[in-house]
């Protein structure tokens, strides 16, 4: 999740200020370095964010297998998924990963924060003990609680072997609960990042809301919750924006932790994506699911664009 | 006169830096305090010691006739209003006003009842379903007011409440929180880095520097007779005049050129080094000189139109003098005037302690 | 203290700070965060103690104990001897391939997304500003959108499973932010240090190199930061076009830890891991502020 946070929390940033920037700064003119200094972001932006889009499009309706080909089939590749209880169920999977993982992130993240934020003499200590998960890689994360989730050896024996014997710990052996373990995985990994975005939020709020609150006799649970929050709207943005784009990108935590399994019940619309292109031989139905991936994306940033346009369309009123 | 805060030997530190020390203030019950003076000289800090916004290092605190000094900020009797006017952004105004309340649980019909007589007073009903920023800067003011006026309290603290707005609405609403200290008399404890305000509102100023009470008077005295050079040259605009000399009985001689101050009401007698600060505003020209006591040639430097009057700019000796001319006197520069002044409206200091003679 | 005369009898007056009495709530809040704090560190404890026993020892459970046998064995194996099917090299060659990777990978990013911000800032051209919104919407994008077609480009000019295809993967996946963030630093700048640089005749380079590059020293730091631990932590772009030759660290030791034949050896596995995770974790404690800085980066924005 650090690349995919990365781009998360940079995208986040650009929409943010996007409106502040548009005042241009400097006359356009053509300058041929200029041009010919952005030849790699010309040719990534043209190359691979819209060239490889569009054939991974191209080639969803098509019936490629080990090479890609252009035999259209129209619908068909999509039919086939759709039908696929495979796909499914991956859908299923990260979608209740995805409520789970944010909202899980959200409120411990926001908990954390606002504990932080008491006066912590060893404010420093805590940080770099809630967010130390996140430098490491997910394939780590998930190796390491797929050893703490060991059935018998891990965390489940060990309180066992203390005299709790019907302790019952030990979510990745069993379909109904691994996707749980994976989202615990998730959490231990990335918490602390929501908790820094959330906790820098905070500290940017009014020290006079404070005090008004106080003056006014306002409970300081009922500052944080009704008072505070509401506030850090652009916080909250922020670590919205980094979770949905590891969310739908959630690909290594999975393989390092439980292969898709038990069965497919961690099965996740990248994998089977992946899947396809390489031991399954199939790349359009790999591309059709790819396609299909792209589609809450587009939904977020449509929807960031309305709110947007909303927020300025009321500015414009008041 | 009985008090209604009452603050003793109050003193304040941040970690090591000492910021107020043993201060001591007594208010009146339904006095009109200000709290002035430059920027980060601790009135703020005054402030919040007496909401119980920060916890002092040592000394009293009595509201009403309770010692509060360890009371919580909504134990204390107090409403608070600040620069920022730090409206809850997400609630509607009514919202605003009656958010204490609700916490307090209090009686719906008491809060309706409140908020509706918050709003008359401040003329802000038609505002009441709106949020905060749908309002103007001083629609904003007027519900932080709004917000300490339903708690219906003895004391409002004022923390700068006027600095975020333009010239134009400053000046009217400090124009309603006059009316409305007549109207409620309630105590009023009021900080402001602005003289004017101070000078407009205040029952009382204190002035204020490095966290001590410098001079506590009306604003007539405070004007007209600063106890020391700091409070003299902070009110008034164009500060006082300052001339540097040596006194010797009723006579100072600055530089070379000896004047007579013998009307002056001195309250001690030193000679010495000296200061003598005269008000621009008390400098006459021409035929108005001649009927003062002490009259000077001089010369005009600099001239400054100011519309209603204008500023003029001359020399003592080395020292400059300015004062204040009638707009339709003509000055130019180089031009030989007359001016005079009467001793017993100026005030003379120590040039060592700064003091009042 | 003449106050104290003052009040009634037998009650004390309140006067100066009010007594500090250790609430319930302030121990609730530091029962919080130290539970919170146990939660996140007990994986790294039993990480270490595990890497640290033998695996007899590790049979009998006891998950958290510290090791009653000490033992460094497992971590030489991971690094020298721990096989991935029939491989028996340990990690030291996923380790070298993933420096290889990294150190190439950040410089040629940062410098693009350098050239890239700077563009943006001082010398837009028609075009530009699209340029950058499909840039940024690629930051959004899922990989698995592009991958195929890049897999198929990258084979047709012969770098598919090569380094430089690897390299030029990482530039391209790290372009959205690196390019943002630089972009935002020099808008920042003043623009009067622009023109400035325009009056002296300097052309495109010319202020780059002059005026530009010494003083985006700071946040080049946070892009260094962002690119060593993100580039070092990827497993995806790893499997797919690294190609054997040059699997990174992360793929390695997921082979090596998922590898079925044999008895599982938990101690090494754990001590892989921690090898795995020890230069992003070198990173992050060495970089301290700086890491949260480019984290924060976007977030205070908002
Ligand atoms: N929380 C704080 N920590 C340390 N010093 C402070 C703090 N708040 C204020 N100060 C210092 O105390 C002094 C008085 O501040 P303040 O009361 O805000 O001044 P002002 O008269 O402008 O309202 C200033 O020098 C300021 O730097
Ligand atoms: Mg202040």
């Amino acid at each position: 999740m650090t690349q995919v946070a990365q781009g998360g929390e940079g995208a986040a940033a650009g929409f943010a200020s996007a409106a502040t920037r548009r005042k241009p700064r400097l006359r356009k003119r053509l300058n041929v370095q200029s041009v010919l200094g952005t030849t790699p972001m010309i040719a990534t932006a043209v190359g691979v964010f819209i060239i490889c889009i569009i054939f991974s499009i191209i080639w969803s309706f098509t019936n490629s297998k080990l090479f890609p080909n252009f035999n259209f089939i129209g619908w068909a590749q999509y039919q086939r998924l759709w039908s696929t209880d495979r796909w499914i169920i991956s859908v299923q999977n990260v979608a209740v990963f995805g409520v789970l993982s944010i909202v899980g992130g959200m409120v411990f993240g926001y908990l954390l924060a606002v504990f932080m934020d008491q006066r912590i003499k060893q404010e420093d200590l805590f940080r770099s003990i809630f967010l130390y998960p996140f430098a490491m890689s997910l394939v780590v994360t998930g190796l390491v609680w797929q050893w703490m989730f060991d059935p018998n050896l891990g965390i489940q024996s060990a309180v066992r072997q203390m005299g709790w014997t019907s302790f019952e710990f030990a979510p990745l052996v069993k379909q109904e609960t691994a996707l749980y373990g994976v989202v615990l995985g998730g959490l231990w990994n990335g918490v602390g990042v929501t908790m820094a975005i959330m906790l820098a939020g905070l500290r940017g709020v009014d020290s006079e809301i404070w005090k008004a609150a106080k003056v006014d006799g306002i409970p300081t649970w009922k500052t944080y919750l009704f008072v505070v929050l509401p506030m850090m709207r652009g916080a909250i943005a922020t670590a919205f924006i980094l979770q949905c784009t590891g969310v739908v990108r959630v690909f290594d935590i999975v393989i390092a932790m439980t292969q898709g399994g038990p069965g497919v019940s961690t099965q996740m619309p990248a994998i089977y994506v992946i899947q396809h292109i390489t031991d399954r031989v199939n790349v359009g139905q790999g591309m059709a699911a790819a396609t299909m991936m792209l589609l809450p994306v587009m939904v977020l940033i449509g929807l960031q664009y309305l709110v947007r346009w909303n927020a300025n369309r009321r500015a414009g009123r008041a | 006169m009985t008090s209604s805060v009452s603050i003793r030997e109050l003193s304040l530190s941040f970690g090591h830096v000492k910021v107020l020390e043993s201060l001591d203030l007594e208010v009146a019950q339904g006095e009109f305090i200000v709290l002035l003076g430059p920027s980060g000289c601790g009135k703020s800090t005054l402030l919040n010691c007496i909401a119980g916004l920060l916890d002092v290092s040592d000394g009293e605190i009595h509201i009403s006739g309770r010692n509060v000094t360890w009371d919580e900020p909504k134990d204390r009797g107090i409403g608070m209003v600040f620069q920022s006017y730090a409206l809850y952004p997400q609630m509607t105004v009514e919202r605003n006003l009656s958010f204490g309340l609700r916490v307090a649980r209090m009686p719906k019909p008491e809060i309706d009842a409140r908020v509706k007589r918050a709003s008359e007073i401040l003329q802000i009903e038609p505002l009441l379903q709106r949020k905060p920023v749908e309002l103007s800067g001083g629609q904003r003011q007027r519900v932080a007011i709004g917000r300490a006026l339903v708690r219906d309290v003895d004391v409002f603290l004022f923390d700068e409440p006027l600095s975020n707005l333009d010239a134009k609405l400053r000046s009217d609403l400090r124009i309603e929180i006059k009316r409305l200290h007549q109207r409620l008399k309630n105590t009023m404890i009021y900080v402001t880095h602005d003289q004017v305000e101070a000078m407009t509102l205040a029952d009382r100023i204190a002035i204020m520097k490095n966290g001590v009470i410098q001079q506590l008077d009306d604003p007539h005295t405070i004007y007209n007779k600063p106890v020391n050079l700091f409070v003299a040259g902070f009110i008034g605009s164009p500060s006082m005049n300052f001339l540097r000399g040596q006194l010797t009985g009723t006579d100072i001689s600055v530089d070379g050129q000896t004047i007579s101050i013998a009307s002056y009401p001195f309250e001690s007698h030193a000679g010495g080094p000296a200061v003598l600060g005269i008000r621009p505003e008390h400098v006459a020209l021409g035929d108005e000189a001649r009927k003062m006591p002490v009259q000077i040639e001089s010369e005009i430097e600099l001239v400054e139109p100011m519309g209603a009057d204008t500023i003029a700019w001359t020399k003592i000796g080395t020292q400059s003098l300015t004062f204040r001319a009638a707009a339709e006197v003509h000055l130019v520069p180089g031009q030989k005037v007359l001016i005079g002044f009467d001793p017993s409206r100026g005030s003379v200091f120590n040039a060592e302690s700064g003091q009042r003679i | 203290m003449t106050n104290l005369a003052a009040t009634s009898a037998g009650a004390i007056s309140a006067r100066g700070p009010k007594p500090r009495t250790l609430t319930a709530s302030r121990i609730g809040v530091y029962a919080f965060l130290i539970i919170a704090a146990l939660f996140f560190l007990l994986p790294l404890w039993v990480m270490v103690v595990t890497s640290l026993k033998t695996l007899p020892e590790i049979r009998q459970g006891h998950l958290f104990n510290w090791p009653e046998l000490l033992t460094f064995e497992p971590w030489l194996k991971a690094w020298d001897t721990a096989c991935t099917g029939r491989d028996c090299n340990g990690l030291k060659p996923g380790f070298w391939n993933s420096v290889k990777i990294t150190a190439l990978s950040v410089p040629v990013s940062i410098v693009v997304a350098m050239i890239n911000g700077y563009a943006l800032s001082f010398w837009k051209y028609r075009g530009s500003e699209f340029l950058f919104g499909v840039l940024i919407f690629g930051a959004f994008v899922p990989y698995q959108v592009v991958i195929y077609p890049l897999i198929i480009g990258l084979s047709k000019v012969g770098l598919f499973a090569t380094l430089p295809g690897i390299v030029i993967v990482h530039t391209i996946f790290g372009m959205p932010i690196l390019t943002l963030l630089y972009r935002n630093f020099f808008a920042s700048l003043p623009i009067e240090l622009f023109k400035a640089g325009r009056v002296d005749w300097a052309g495109f380079w010319g202020i780059f190199f002059r005026i530009m590059l010494p003083m985006s020293v700071p946040i080049t730091i946070v892009a260094v930061i962002l690119q060593t631990t993100g580039i070092w932590n990827d497993f995806l772009f790893g499997t797919v076009f690294a190609g054997r030759e040059n699997m990174p660290m992360t793929v390695q030791l997921n082979n090596i830890v998922t590898t079925t034949t044999g008895v599982r050896e938990y101690n090494v596995n754990m001590a892989a891991t921690i090898l795995t995770a020890a230069v992003p974790l070198v990173v992050y404690f060495i970089s301290g502020k700086w890491f949260v800085r480019g984290i924060a980066a976007g977030a205070v924005k908002g």
